[in-house]
């Protein structure tokens, strides 16, 4: 042997001819690409209407966003007076660096988009049942992980955007009684956002996260070869163990895989190419721009807080709404609704009207504020007016809407409880809209902002 | 009493998992000093929190004046008396400008308003503007940015008097 020969033998050390596999060539790879897959799935888990390929594609974005942050790295000064000019810098004289920054900024912006559908694919196939239940729970880590992925990463820019949005969102945690403040502060390093807030952020978002995404994604992803794979799509009446003819892996499963992947960095990229990430001036502390308003994906908690004391937008509601979610896979369920999509026929039916109604209700609610409302308390009488008050109008709509829709349907609890939360994420989503589109300077409601 | 036949084993086992448990508590506590928000330069110089506002005849009774280091507003009261109030909403920390067209503070964030004395006129902001002391020493007026304090309303002995000379 030569020296070539040595050296390509230390790095793939099984010789061609000595392996088992029926396609000599590529081995080593396949069984690195393979090591974490099993060698067969069953076939239809491959249909695209079954996950979307959702999952995937959050992968994708993630490792898009390590790649162009790694890059930003070298460019981004983390410094009151270096931040934004390096970014203007790096926009206008660093070869590719306008790219890079806009593949940062639209990868994240579809990995939030992308892991939403994603938790609701998951929740309307019923794929949070045994021994499913621990994996939703670690996919709402890794939700959060990603939501505060977004945050910190929105100051870097410290434009006046990013300054802002961040003062108005950590100000929300002055609300919470006795620790909010002290939080808030040791979020900001300060009373206000400064210097060690972006310190702070900096290290959040390029370290402590990435180092969360990279212990909880394998996590993930084990759990769904622990639970023997994606769950099985079928009608209503088909029987749920019955798991059909199973396939290679490779090439069936990883074609697939590699075609959306490829599909999704095509779509970053061409965004990336004709839409700028966004880059308001620099941040003015003494200046608050008008409108103020945070990052869309804040935006539904902000028209909330149009609407409700903040005791009860940012603590009670956001709170129960979270309790909620983590209760999804430990109700005790009437039947076995896994692989089907909105439980049954009549689910389907049922989720439809909650998103009637949830958007005629939202939409009624908000007006109704606005134009009808009787004359707002000020002082500690704001807590009644516009706190326990609409809360308990609301709440009670949300319990009622429950038991009506149950009882008016002959609904198993399963059905009932999809079209609670396809209720609640209408509201919500409705209220993002409302948010983003619709408030204008001075945050009145204006006709398409 | 049943005696362990691995007595010494699950005694050291336990101290083990006691003194892991000591470590993982001092880890902790270290983080959490380490992490507290610290006193800058800025916030630990008593002195260069008190900004010299100026001689009283400088401000004329039922104006506002704005200072932008000091991040703060001086308003003289028609009655002669001053106070100064932080820049920042009570709502959700925004930068209020004075309209004097409106003899009003209002917030561009929500919409929230205050009047000269600071005292909420329009929601949603949850109380009135923060405080800063006052301290007029032979009709020179300074103010503390150092001392903040929070008040849900206007009472009359926030204000701070001249002294009849």
């Amino acid at each position: 042997m030569n020296i070539l020969q040595r050296i390509r033998l230390s790095i793939f050390p099984d010789k061609p001819e000595t392996n088992h596999h029926k396609h000599g060539r590529g081995k080593n790879f396949r069984s690195f690409l393979l090591h974490f897959r099993p060698r067969s799935v069953p076939e239809r888990t491959l249909k695209l209407s079954l996950t979307w390929g959702l999952g995937g594609m959050a992968v994708v974005l993630v490792f898009l966003l390590f790649g162009s942050g790694l890059m930003l790295k070298f460019a981004y000064e983390p410094t009151p007076g270096k931040a934004y000019e390096s970014i203007v810098y790096l926009n206008n004289q660093v070869p590719f660096g306008r790219l890079l920054r806009n593949i940062h900024r639209w990868s994240a912006n579809g990995l939030l988009f992308v892991v939403f559908l994603h938790l609701s694919r998951v929740f309307y196939t019923s794929a949070f049942t045994a021994p499913r239940q621990f994996n939703w729970i670690i996919g709402l880590t890794l939700f959060s992980a990603v939501v505060l992925s977004n945050f910190t990463g929105y100051l870097l820019p410290w434009d006046q955007l990013a300054y802002w949005a961040i003062t108005i969102s950590t100000s929300m945690l002055d609300y919470i009684p006795g620790v909010g403040t002290g939080l808030k502060e040791w979020i900001l390093g300060g009373p206000e956002p400064g210097p060690q807030t972006l310190i702070n952020f900096y290290a959040i978002h390029t370290a402590a996260l990435p180092l969360l995404l990279l212990f909880f994604m394998p996590f993930h992803f084990w759990r769904i070869r622990k639970a023997k794979g994606l769950i099985i799509p079928r009608s209503p009446d088909e029987d749920p163990s019955v798991k059909g003819d199973m396939v290679d892996t490779m090439p069936h499963l990883i074609m697939r895989e590699v075609t959306l992947a490829v599909l999704v960095l095509a779509v970053i990229l061409l965004t990336a190419m004709f839409f700028n990430a966004p880059l308001a001036d620099v941040a003015n502390p003494g200046l608050s721009p008008n409108p103020t308003k945070a990052p869309w994906y804040f935006m539904g908690i902000q028209e909330m807080l149009m609407h409700f004391h903040p005791v009860f937008a940012l603590l009670v509601i956001p709170g129960l709404l979270l309790l909620g979610l983590l209760s999804i896979p430990y109700i005790n369920y009437e039947t076995n609704t896994t692989g089907v999509w909105f439980c049954s026929i009549k689910g389907r039916k049922m989720a439809v009207i909650a998103v009637i109604f949830a958007t005629l209700a939202t939409v009624a609610a908000v007006l109704f504020d606005e134009f009808v409302v009787i004359a707002n308390q000020t002082g500690p009488a704001n807590m009644i007016s516009n706190g326990l008050l609409p809360f308990s109008v609301v709440l009670v709509m949300c319990i009622g809407f429950y038991m009506l829709i149950k009882k008016a349907f002959s609904a198993t609890n399963n059905e009932a409880v999809q079209a609670l939360f396809t209720l609640l994420i209408t509201a919500f989503v409705v209220l993002t809209i409302i948010g983003v589109w619709f408030r204008g300077t001075g945050m009145q409601l204006v006709w398409g902002a | 009493m049943e005696k362990e036949t691995h007595s010494r084993r699950s005694f050291l086992n336990k101290l083990w998992l006691v003194l892991g448990g000591l470590a993982f508590a001092e880890i902790i506590a270290v983080m959490f000093a380490f992490f507290r928000p610290r006193k800058t330069e800025l916030s630990a110089d008593e002195e260069a929190a008190i900004i010299t506002a100026g001689p009283i005849e400088n401000f004329e009774p039922g104006t506002v004046s704005a200072f932008v280091a000091g991040k703060f507003y001086l308003a003289r009261l028609e009655d002669g008396g001053f106070l100064a109030m932080s820049r920042r909403c009570t709502h959700l920390s925004c930068t209020v400008p004075w309209v004097s067209a409106e003899n009003k503070f209002i917030c561009p964030c929500h919409s929230s308003e205050f009047d000269i004395r600071g005292e909420v006129a329009n929601p949603p902001a949850p109380r009135a503007l923060d405080l800063y002391a006052i301290e007029i020493r032979n009709n020179v007026l300074r103010v503390d940015t150092g001392k903040l304090s929070k008040r849900s309303v206007f009472a009359p002995d926030q204000v701070t008097y001249p002294k009849k000379t």
